[in-house]
């Protein structure tokens, strides 16, 4: 498990495989199969792919702890900015499909209507997280100032599933099933915070990864 | 960015069944091979499945009825296939999976309340109340997607006009079949059933309002709403009720379902306003299903020269 965590090979095939919805919707652009309603095929997908990818990155801490796998950290990274990608998507096409590039409509919109509230300040705060994502930004930041600037990954996720929520006429169910992740991914936090502080770590980091934390 | 749309279809495409039937879906729930369907057409499609009412429509005949537009009319299969009917499904393309199966047959409507004498009509009836006309009329959703359908009926105000009204009858409120056990997929939608809807009695007589049987010269596909329901085309989408089987004059404004779940967001008017947002989005524009961008949305949908008058000094952000 070990030796194919930490293969090059693994990563891109992370890389790859992280492509795919990507891929699948740009194939059905081209083909013009985005069903009957593209704008929203496309806004839907790409907004339920931002939350996915934010989930998958909060989940690396919880399973590397508790599987004890620090290898898992390798990926985080790139799931971070996968999502950072797929939310990027989704705002081009509000932007150019929705607004058709009518900054003072998006302005409005962003004032006025509070699920685009949140959504935007959630894409907002995402953008400085993609920017301090390298290695030489880390090491510039030092580990401590950049570990505090990308705890804002918290609040990226629970605004977007704010978003989601407010965004939906009246099923919930689908902002519902995300919020109820993002809930157990962060409690897991606060849980494994609190035992940390005891001394009673459940399954303390290997030195050194745990300063990325 | 390649965005290639074929051609769209033209009304005379349409019609021929085979186009718009749900093959696959029908493959399944028959179970037999898809070849010796794809051969057999029709013959087994109504031999095999004569449940799948869904499709089963027929042809009726009609004359061309005022107020048409002569905007381009929304591919059937794009009507069929992308709309709501949350009694089954909040989706957008549940209407067409799970109405297969929705018996429409016999059907009564009740007409009832502040009238002389209450009476139920048979679809029997109301087919033959009035001449059928085709009205090809702009529909725009609250949630900013809009269609042009050519939609076959007659003036509300024909069956109305049957009734003699008490001095009471200020609204006409109606409602929607309801079985839970039909539409089970109603439980996860978040709105109550039955769902009701209402207008105020010029709303209702007015000769835009339309008792629907019928689109794309046949009678109406489960999903859209058969066999019989309301169609108020300067009101957002969910104004136009589905399935009706109760018409009742009153005194009270109605009730009505989008209303009771969100006031501010749904009012009781409904009307068609691109100056007045809805708390989550601005209804200015909306995008025409075929449509990569959208396009501007106008009073009343278009249709203010005429109804306006109908609103005159009215608040219409208040009275949304």
């Amino acid at each position: 498990m070990r030796k194919l965590l930490t293969s090059k090979w693994t990563k891109v095939f992370v890389f790859v495989v992280s492509s795919i919805p990507f891929v699948l919707l740009a194939i059905r652009l081209v083909r013009n199969d985005l069903g009957i309603n593209p704008v929203e095929t496309l806004q839907v997908t790409t907004g339920d792919w931002t939350l996915r990818f934010l989930l998958f990155t909060l989940a690396i801490t919880p399973l590397r702890k508790t599987f004890k796998l620090p290898e898992l950290i390798r990926f985080r990274r790139m799931l971070g900015l996968f999502a950072f990608f797929y939310v990027t998507l989704h705002f081009i096409t509000y932007l150019w499909l929705d607004q058709t590039f009518n900054f003072s409509g998006m302005l409005d919109d962003v004032a006025k209507r509070k699920f685009i509230t949140v959504g935007f300040a959630a894409f907002l705060l995402l953008i400085p997280l993609a920017a301090t994502s390298t290695t030489g930004m880390i090491r510039r930041l030092g580990g401590k100032r950049w570990h505090r600037l990308h705890s804002a990954i918290y609040v990226c996720g629970i605004l977007g599933v704010i978003h989601y929520y407010w965004k939906v006429k009246s099923d919930v169910r689908a902002p519902l099933f995300y919020a109820a992740i993002l809930g157990i991914l962060l409690l897991w936090r606060v849980w494994d915070a609190y035992f940390r502080d005891k001394g009673n770590a459940p399954a303390p980091a290997r030195a050194g990864v745990s300063a990325t934390d | 960015m390649l965005i290639r749309r074929k051609p769209e279809l033209t009304y005379a495409d349409v019609t021929p069944k085979e186009v718009y039937s749900n093959r696959r879906q029908f493959l399944r729930d028959i179970g037999i091979a898809g070849a010796a369907a794809a051969l057999a057409g029709r013959e087994i499609y109504s031999l095999a499945a004569p449940n799948l009412t869904a499709y089963a429509t027929s042809k009726l005949n009609f004359v061309k009825g005022p107020f048409s537009t002569d905007e381009k009319i929304t591919p059937i299969n794009d009507v069929t296939h992308y709309n709501n009917f949350y009694e089954f499904g909040a989706d957008k393309a549940d209407p067409a999976k799970n109405s297969q199966k929705f018996k429409t047959s016999p059907w009564t409507v009740s007409v009832e309340g502040e009238v002389k004498t209450n009476r139920k009509f048979s679809m029997d009836e109301i087919l033959k109340l009035a001449p059928l006309e085709e009205r090809i009329y702009r529909h725009r959703c609250v949630e900013r997607w809009s269609i042009v359908v050519p939609w076959i009926g007659y003036s509300l105000s024909a069956i109305l006009k049957q009734f003699e009204p008490t001095p009471k009858a200020k609204y006409v409120a109606f409602q929607s079949f309801y079985d839970s056990g039909e539409m089970p997929q109603s439980k996860y939608t978040g709105i109550d059933y039955p769902y009701v809807e209402g207008l105020r009695m010029d709303e209702a007589m007015h000769p835009l309002t339309l008792l629907s049987v019928g689109m794309y010269g046949e009678t109406l596909p489960n999903q859209d709403g058969a066999p019989v329901r309301i169609i108020v085309p300067w009101k957002y989408g969910y104004k136009s009720i589905k399935s009706i089987v109760k018409i009742k004059f009153q005194e009270q404004e109605p009730p009505t379902t989008w209303n009771k779940y969100s006031a501010a967001e749904y009012g009781f008017y409904s009307n068609v306003n691109p100056q007045v947002d809805h708390p989550r989005w601005s209804q200015a524009t909306e995008h025409r299903l075929g449509e990569l961008f959208s396009r501007k949305t106008l009073m009343f949908n278009g249709y203010a020269d005429q109804v306006a008058s109908l609103y005159t000094g009215m608040d219409l952000k208040k009275f949304h």
